[in-house]
Parts: C-alpha cells; structure tokens; sequence
C-alpha cells in the first residue's frame, strides 16, 4: 500500500498548556522506536517488542543518557489498532514544551510527521473503519468546540448509519417487491392501494432527510461558524464595532494562519455561536474601504458570507453610498446596526426598511450600548431549533449532498407516482436513492437486490 | 484415427449449440455439431415458453444479432402474450408456447439446410491442445478423433447427469436421454475447474385426465407480435390455444410436509445447488410457509400430443408423493402422470474462467455457451451459444472479438455477470439485473445491437441500410414534433378530454403534449395534420422516446459516467501479492479472477468498497512509480 515503509507520527491530543499529551506512532518501526528512547528508571530496555498488544509501560523517554519525561506507553499490535498497523501510545506528563522535544526525539529516530488525518486515513484503507466512521474522525480532529465534538461522536456510534441503513432497508424492500411483480406478473401485482404505500413510504423518507437536513445546516454553523462581513460606509464605526467584539472576547480570538479560507481573519464567539469575520483586515486599515478594495470585491465578500452586519449613521439620513451597499446585501440574512444613537437619532428603526428589509438594533458603539440586543439578534437568526445532543447530523459536504440527492430521487418517485408513469420507472429512482444514502456509508449495492426478490418474495415456475 | 477435418466443433445441439453452430457457417467456416440423439436438436426439455419478462428480451436480441431463436418460434408457437402491457415499455416481455417437437424439427431443418455446417450423432469423450494450450482437436465415443481449430461447449445438463425422483435415481440426461460421462474429466485436465448445479421439471400430465372445468381459462393476445423483426406481422396471426390457471390447497401443503423426509433434496441426496427464482413446489411450501396457496399453470406441450405441463409444481418427490400432491389440485383430482417430475444434477464450470467473448482464459480456442457456464434457461444459452459461435468464427477469422456491454445489453449484462461474479446457483435473467432497464428495451434491440450483428457476419448490407433508414425516420419525426406549436382547437380539447387531460393554452409544443402520461404519439395524429406515414415500429419508437425522455437522459448519464469509470484499467502485470493491507480474501479472488477493470473488479462478490479504495490507491502509486 502507499508509504508502507512509512512510519509516522503526531501529538495526538490538542494543543494547548494541559498537564498530559499523547504521542502517536504508527507503522511497522513505532515499536523499534519506543524501544529504543524509552528504558526503566535505571535505564534498562522495556523489551517492548515481546509486550502484549493494548499493554501498558511505565518508563522514561530518554535523549541518551538524559531522561525528557516519564511516561506511560501503551502497544496495540497490528492489526488490532486504530490504524490496523503497529501503533505506539506515549502519554507524556511535561506540557506542550516537552511534548515537543519527545515528538522531535520520534522523527530523529526514524518516523516522519503524519499529515493532517493521516492516521485515519491509514485506518480507513485498513478497513478499520468505514467512510462515516472516518469521516467523522476527520470531524473530531477539526472541531472546535464542544458541540460538535459530541456530535462526531454520535456517527461514530453509527446512529448516523443505522438512520441510513434503516432507510436503505425500506427502499430496498419495496424496490424488490416492484421488481418481483416485473418479473413475475402472473404472481405479484402492483395496484393502486400498493402505489398510494409506496408514495407513503417515499414522502415519509423524504420529510425524515429534509428535516434532518434543516436541523443539521444549525448545526453547520455551530461547528463551522458563521461567515460575517461587516458592511457599511466609511466611518460609520467598523473597526469600533470589530473592537467591541474582540475586546470583549479576547479570550477566545483565534487567528488562523495558513488557513485556506484567506480572507477571514478573526473568529469571534458569540454564546457559543462562532462568528468568522470576513475580511476585517480591510476593516481595520482602510478608512475609505469602498474605494480601496472596490465595489466588486465588497460584492465578493458578501456573496460568501452567511451573515452581513450592515452599519448606518443613524444620525445623519441615508445617503447614495448606504443604498449602494444596500443593494448589494439585498438577497443575505442581514443585521442592520443603526450606530451613533448617543447622537441625535435622525434614521430610525421604524424607516430602515426603505432602505433594506432587514431586522435592525440601534447601537451606540461607542458608548457600548445595545451590544446585548445585537448579540440576541444574531443568535435567534442561526440557531433556530432546539439542538439535542442525541440527534443525527450530517456535518460533511458529501454526506449532505448524497443526501439531498437521495431525497431528490425519492421525489421523483412521488412525481412519477402522481403523473401516472409506468411502474418500471419507479425503480429507477428508488435504486439511485438507494445508491446515494449507500454512498453516505460507503456501501455499494452490487446484488443487493437479486437478493432481496429471492429471499422475499416467492417466484417463478 | 482421422476421418474428415473441420474448422470448428461445437459439442451439443440445444438452444446453445444450435446458435453457435449457425454463427460459425454462416460466417463461411467449416463445422460440425455434435449431439448425443438427434432427436434432442433444439430439445425443451422444461416448460414449453420461449421468452418471458426479461428472457423475451433476449430472444430479439439474439434476433438483433443475427441468431435463429425468434424465426424458429415465430414459426411454432401456439400461443402467445406480451406480459406486463399494462406496465412501461421497458419490461413489456414478449411470451410464446411452443409446440415443443415442431421447435425442435424446425431448428433441425434449419440446421441441415445450413451450408458449411454438418450434424452428427456422437458424444465427444475428450479435447486435445497442443503444448501451448491451443485447441488442435476432439476425440469422440468410437474412437474417431477430428481436427480442429476451435471447440465450442454447449453440453447443457449433460455433463455426468444425474436424475432424481424420490429415492430412484437414474444416470441420465433429461427424458431418458445419454448422459456424457467422459468429457469432464478431459475438461478438468485441461485446468478447468468444474462444479455442480442442479434444476427441476414438473410433471406432465395427460390431458383426458384432467377437469379444466375447475380452472380459469387464459388466452393468448390478439393480434400476436412476433419475435424476429424480420417476421411480417400478418405471417404469426393465428388460433391460438387456451392454457389454464390454478392453484395448490391446503391439502397440497400438507401432503408436501408430510413426506419432505422423502424428498433428495431435504434428506441430503442431492449435493447440486438449486436456483432460488425456480423452487420446486417443496421448498416454496418450506420456505413462503405463510402463503396458502400457490398459482399453477397448466400448458400444453404441443398440438401433437396429449402432455400437459404443470408449470409451478416442479419436484424432486417420489412418485407415489407426487401423484397424492398433484391431485389435491383443483381440477387434477383424477390426473395421471404420463412422465414424473424430477430434479437433475450436471457439472458445470465457473463462468470466472472465461472471457466476455465466452473464450477460457487459459485454453486457447476454447469457448463455452449455455447452460455449461452456470446459467438456466433456453434463452440464456441461446443468447451464450450465439455469443461463443461469433467469437469462435472471429478467432479463425484473424478478427477482434465482439462483445457486449451492460450498457448495450440484456446479453451484455447476462455475460458479465456470469464471468465476473462468483455464482452459487443457475443463473437466470431478470430486468433488474439490467442497471440500463429504460434504454435495453425489447422494442429497440435491433438499433441497439445490428451494428454488432454486421460486424459479426450475420446481417446483410440490405439489413443494416433499412436500420439506418428507420434510426433516420425516427430522428426526424421527434425533431418535426418537438418544433411544432400545438393549436388549441375543439378537436384538441375533445381528444384531451376524452383521455382526461387538463386543459391547456397555447405555446404548448406537440412533443409536450405527447410526454404527458395520459396522451400518445398515435392519439394525437387527428390533431397534427402534417404527420408523415409512418410504420407501426417507428411511430412506437417516437413515443417511447419522447416520453421517457427524462428518465432516458439520466440513465444515460450513468451509463457515461459508467463507461468512464470502465476506463480504469487495471495493469495486466499487477501483482497482488505486493498489493498489502488488502484482505486475504480479497487478494486470492482478484489474483484468480484478474478483472480488466476497476468496475469489474467491484463487481466481484466479496470485494468490499475499502478493497476497491486500497486497489485504486495502489494502481496509482505503479503509475506514478513508472
């Protein structure tokens, strides 16, 4: 397979100043190399090489004759691993610094840094885990808050799947039926009281996957955040509103260095809801942004975003450059913050609709005056239904797309219901539905249904 | 010792032999055919239909490509019905009894009339190939040994048969018939593995034993459309006759539970494995315990005979059972069996060790059709015999090997399945082995696969120039429709009303019009006064088209996405044992199967989707490594 030779390794837990961290090594060299860094207090070898797969060491990570950290070591043996290869646990105990030193003390002795989900990878190649299951692994790896992390964890579970499944189970059902009544006429018949079934059956899907859907694009921005421009003309109190937000929130202001998405430069947590700030460098550097960056790039960051928080000067009346920024908002879920309410207010909530219809606070930036009231309104604009833990989510672009393909087909399975097409049509559809929910778990549907007529339905001479 | 050389031997005159014997004279090449009896030429030794849902299909495909099923029929059936009419235009399948002797003379005449192509009656004991395992010969009973370039397997049930009534057991073919004893064991020393199968027949009931009065006649269509598209439509209207319908009782139930310890296949004696879409009567009453009661066909087996076929109660029981289980039937109280029902047991090989051109993989020169290859059905060997009696004609010939895709074919699809999946059964068509249902129609399988018969030698110039001539009537007559504005006249609102259609305005297109479910292509021709004469095919090919259209363009979209993913190939000098953290499993079927393709290699039972994902990775990383 690819990079057999490879031996690779990571620090497992997050990153952060906690009291323990995990070092993983996996390939066929993880246990030569904690055999050889890591020896007893009086610096005997451990013979890890004869230790039982899921046993665990007590020892010392040596640089030669110096001891790093002491450490617990755990063995899993292939293929009984997370990764189906030889893999090496060590909990280290020194923070972050001496985490580093060990993992650099790895490399040095033969294993090479993973790349981001590279472990999974091996796992899912392995057959360790099917794609759901290393889908959401990918997920935990790069939640970033508690929610979400839950919510990985339910896929893994297999709630997800077992939804799917039980999905795939009625449509392979009823495909096998309709099928049998094709092959064998004289035996099975397909007559309006089984097509009103069927169309039962294909709508009740179909709610199950839009509802799931709905629930889930809540959780999308939970777990991904809210992309947000804040809009408005110059000197209407950007960067204070930007300045407001972090100030409050420096806690948890994140920069993301390398991350692809470029033009986002802060991130913001609004009661857990995470605000990803489009483009507030320009914010905070330009005094006439507009101009500077171009009215087509303001279009291209609003395009992006999830929400525009739209400032105004409700002091002085709207002018060309308002309706202009207006107009470009026009179709996106919008906040408009009527800024400058400690001077006379001469634009207020009741006119803003001449201008955009869009819910509006009045703020005084400055003075920090309606911040609550803004916070409230972004909150009730994103998290619109109640969101239990226990639920099913789709929190991938894959799996959300297979789905509404699959409810798409199943659809179409109504419509050809409803129209009066041929029963030989219907099956069709069902079989592409089948094929897209057996995508979102990695199942192929390769004699699934020969089976099934066989095994359901009696036929034939 | 030597008598007379030919080109090419096909071993077996059923279905099967009979198509590839045609198909290497009529491509000019010298052939004999070898059959046990010559009274078992085009033998049906089952049921007495020819098509069917799906296996219609296949009988005009074979038409399509230029093989003899669908004229011999269409000369000797005597009842026929196109199933599912009620149902879309995909699985309209065509269904005609036979009088099973005259199919059989029939064929046989065609056969003798055939020049290039010799009969003879003998069974073939051994196949010789050089030190490179080409063919070079076959030998047969007597001893006389013929020179060949190409062999042809079409041995059906016969290899080592074996019947089964109850406790009597007897080593023979159907109907009493020789079985070959010998030829297995010269396949197996050519490396070909061989397994077991095992099928069933009901019995034959005569006729002035039974009490049809108790039974719901069923008749045949009128007017009857017939198989071959090259039969005038006026030649095949004529009396048909009745068949009837009944059904088991409880009490057929229960005299079935009563005596299963005495049926070979529940007390062990039988070791082939059985086809779970043609159950004997014992296992549906085994294993659909919940239904009451189970239709029964009675059909005649001829017009010159007084043998009824009870399709739907096919069983291995002893006789004294059987007679008991049958007169418990509404209308067969007083029956006698004139022939029991039984199961029989045959070698055949794994369809894994052959191409899709049905040549074996390791035995040059060799190829195999019908029922040998683990299929069931007259049509399906027909359909493989066809299929090896081309490609054998197209190796001595020095040309390519023709083969069909799933996406051209019922027959592609029959093939591919056969040589790429692990099979643990008869195999049997259906539609929903078909992924391409709504293009692989029985109406258009001559657009489909002409072509394929052309390059096969076995349809003429004329043939090809009057397909080109009805593929451009039907391009042209969908383009005029679609460009015409539909005038809202009273005429109009009369035909939509009448088909209870709602009301339009104007701006509609007449092709719109026609898509709707409720209206046709035919309805609407009072209301489109510039429409051409058109033949009653093309005018079927117009509607069909324009209103499956949708449904149409998706699947063609699979099939291109399909196609593409074909395009995978995987490198003939792979080596699987370097492909690592693949399962055990995985490896040994690939490294025996060796598929040509990524989609090929998905296909195989037991491959799982993370096996596919390893596979691909690893194909990538000897490209990039190269």
């Amino acid at each position: 397979m690819i990079n057999n030779e490879d031996t690779i390794t990571a620090i497992a837990t997050p990153r952060g100043n906690s009291g323990v961290g995990i070092i993983r090594i996996s390939g066929d060299k993880a246990i030569a190399i904690a055999d050889k860094i890591i020896r007893s207090r009086q610096g005997k070898s451990l013979d890890l090489f004869s230790a039982d797969t899921y046993s665990a060491h007590y020892g010392f990570v040596y640089r030669e004759d110096k001891i790093l950290d002491e450490i617990i070591c755990i063995v899993y043996k292939k293929p009984g691993s997370y990764t189906g290869e030889d893999v090496i646990e060590i909990c280290c105990h020194g923070g972050m610094y001496v985490l580093d030193l060990v993992l650099s003390l790895i490399q040095e002795n033969g294993a090479r840094l993973a790349e981001p989900g590279e472990f999974t990878r091996r796992a899912f190649l392995n057959g360790r885990m099917d794609l759901t299951q290393a889908e959401s692994v990918m997920d935990i790896i790069s939640s970033e808050n508690e929610f979400s992390r839950a919510n990985s964890m339910s896929h893994l579970t297999g709630s997800l799947r077992n939804k799917i499944s039980e999905m795939r189970e009625k449509i392979i059902h009823e495909t096998a039926f309709i099928e049998s009544a094709l092959d064998d006429p004289e035996h099975y018949e397909i007559d309006e009281e089984y097509k009103s079934h069927l169309n039962d059956i294909v709508s009740g899907i179909g709610s199950e996957i839009s509802d799931i859907l709905k629930r889930s694009a809540d959780v999308i921005y939970l777990k991904n955040g809210v992309d947000t421009v804040i809009a408005g003309k110059p000197n209407v109190g950007k960067s204070s509103l930007l300045n407001l937000f972090l100030g409050y929130d420096r806690a948890i202001v994140t920069s993301l260095p390398g991350t692809t998405r470029d033009v986002i430069s802060e991130r913001i947590s609004i009661e857990g809801l995470v605000l990803n700030l489009i483009d507030t460098a320009g914010i905070r550097n330009s005094s006439d942004e507009i101009e500077s960056i171009g009215i087509e790039k303001t279009k291209e960051h609003i395009e992006k975003a999830d929400l525009v928080l739209f400032l105004m000067d409700a002091s002085k009346e709207p002018d060309e450059e308002d309706r202009l920024i207006a107009s470009l908002i026009k179709e996106k879920p919008c906040i408009v913050i009527l800024n400058k309410t400690d001077l006379d207010i001469r634009f207020g909530e009741d006119r803003v609709e001449e201008i955009i219809k869009s819910p509006a606070v009045l703020m005084s930036v400055k003075e920090r005056i309606g911040e609550k009231e803004l916070r409230e309104k972004i909150q009730s604009l994103f998290i619109k239904n109640e969101i239990k833990d226990k639920d099913i989510y789709i929190t991938n672009k894959r799996q959300s797309d297979s789905f509404k393909e699959a409810a798409l087909s199943l659809s179409r399975v109504s419509g050809s219901i409803k129209q009066g097409m041929s029963e030989d049509v219907y099956t069709v559809d069902l079989m592409d539905a089948y094929a897209r929910l057996g995508e979102m778990i990695g199942e192929d549907i390769s004699d699934d249904l020969a089976d099934r007529i066989f095994s359901e339905f009696c036929m034939g001479k | 010792m030597i008598i007379e050389n030919y080109e090419a031997a096909v071993i077996g005159a059923g279905h099967a032999g009979c198509e590839a014997a045609l198909a290497l004279a009529r491509n000019g090449i010298k052939t004999i055919v070898f059959t046990v009896s010559i009274n078992s030429i085009a033998l049906m030794p089952c049921n007495p239909n020819i098509g069917g849902s799906s296996k219609g299909h296949l009988v005009r495909e074979i038409d399509a490509l230029g093989g003899e099923m669908a004229h011999v029929i269409d000369r000797t059936f005597i009842q026929s019905k196109m199933l599912n009419k009620s149902k879309g235009p995909a699985v309209h399948s065509l269904r005609a009894q036979a009088d099973k002797a005259e199919y059989s003379k029939e064929m046989r005449r065609v056969l003798e009339r055939q020049e290039n192509l010799d009969i003879k009656q003998a069974e073939v004991t051994e196949i010789f190939t050089d030190d490179e395992k080409n063919v070079t010969g076959i030998k047969i009973r007597t001893g006389i040994e013929y020179k060949v370039k190409a062999v042809v397997l079409c041995t059906g049930v016969y290899l080592k048969a074996r019947c089964l009534c109850g406790e009597a057991i007897t080593y023979t073919g159907p109907n009493g018939l020789q079985a070959a004893n010998s030829l297995s064991e010269s396949l197996m020393n050519l490396g070909i593995k061989i397994h077991r199968f095992k099928t069933g027949t009901p019995a034959r009931i005569s006729e002035d034993s039974i009490d049809f009065s108790k039974m719901v006649p069923q008749y045949g269509d009128v007017p009857v459309v017939p198989f071959s598209f090259s039969t005038d439509p006026e030649d095949v209207q004529k009396e048909q006759v009745k068949s009837y319908l009944t059904h088991t009782t409880e009490k057929t139930h229960e005299v079935i539970r009563r005596n299963l310890d005495r049926s070979p296949m529940y007390s062990g004696v039988i070791e082939g494995v059985g086809p779970r879409y043609c159950p004997s009567i014992e296992d549906k009453v085994v294993k659909f315990s919940d239904k009451e009661s189970h239709q029964v066909f009675l059909e005649p087996e001829g017009l010159s005979t007084d043998e009824w076929y009870i399709d739907g109660m096919s069983s291995s029981l002893p006789e004294d059972v059987q007679t008991e289980m049958y007169r418990t039937v509404p209308g067969l109280e007083n029956c006698r069996i004139v022939r029991n029902a039984y199961a029989i047991e045959y070698d055949c090989i794994p369809g894994k060790q052959l191409k899709h051109s049905l040549e074996f993989k390791d035995v040059h020169g060799l190829f195999s059709g019908g029922q040998i290859n683990g299929s069931s059905g007259y049509e399906e060997a027909a359909a493989q015999g066809l299929i090896a009696g081309i490609n054998a004609a197209m190796m001595i010939l020095s040309k390519e090997a023709i083969t069909i895709d799933r996406s051209e074919g019922y027959i592609g699809v029959l093939i591919d399945d056969l040589v790429t999946k692990e099979s643990s059964e008869p195999y049997r068509m259906m539609t929903s082995r078909a992924e391409y249902r709504l293009m692989l129609r029985q109406d258009n399988a001559d657009l489909r696969l002409r072509r394929k018969g052309f390059e096969a030698g076995l349809i003429s110039k004329e043939q090809m120039d009057a397909l080109f001539e009805k593929e451009e009537s039907i391009k042209n007559e969908i383009e005029r429709v679609s460009g015409i504005n539909v005038k809202v006249t009273d005429e109009l609102k009369e035909i939509m009303k009448r088909a209870g259609s709602t009301a339009i305005s104007t701006g509609v297109t007449m092709e719109e019009l026609i898509r709707r479910p409720e209206l046709s292509y035919d309805m609407l021709s009072p209301v489109d006064p510039n429409r051409p004469d058109l033949s009653k095919e093309i005018r079927e090919q117009v509607n069909i088209n324009i209103k499956y259209r949708g449904y149409i363009e998706r699947e063609e979209r699979q099939i291109s996405q399909y196609k593409k993913a074909l395009e995978q190939i995987i490198p003939v000098n792979i080596n699987y044992d370097n492909v690592s953290n693949i399962r055990i499993e995985a490896r040994q079927k690939l490294a025996d199967i060796r598929p040509e393709t990524i989609v090929q290699a998905s296909m195989i039972q037991g491959i799982s989707p993370s096996d596919i994902q390893v596979l691909m990775v690893y194909i990538k990383s000897m490209g990039s490594r190269s």
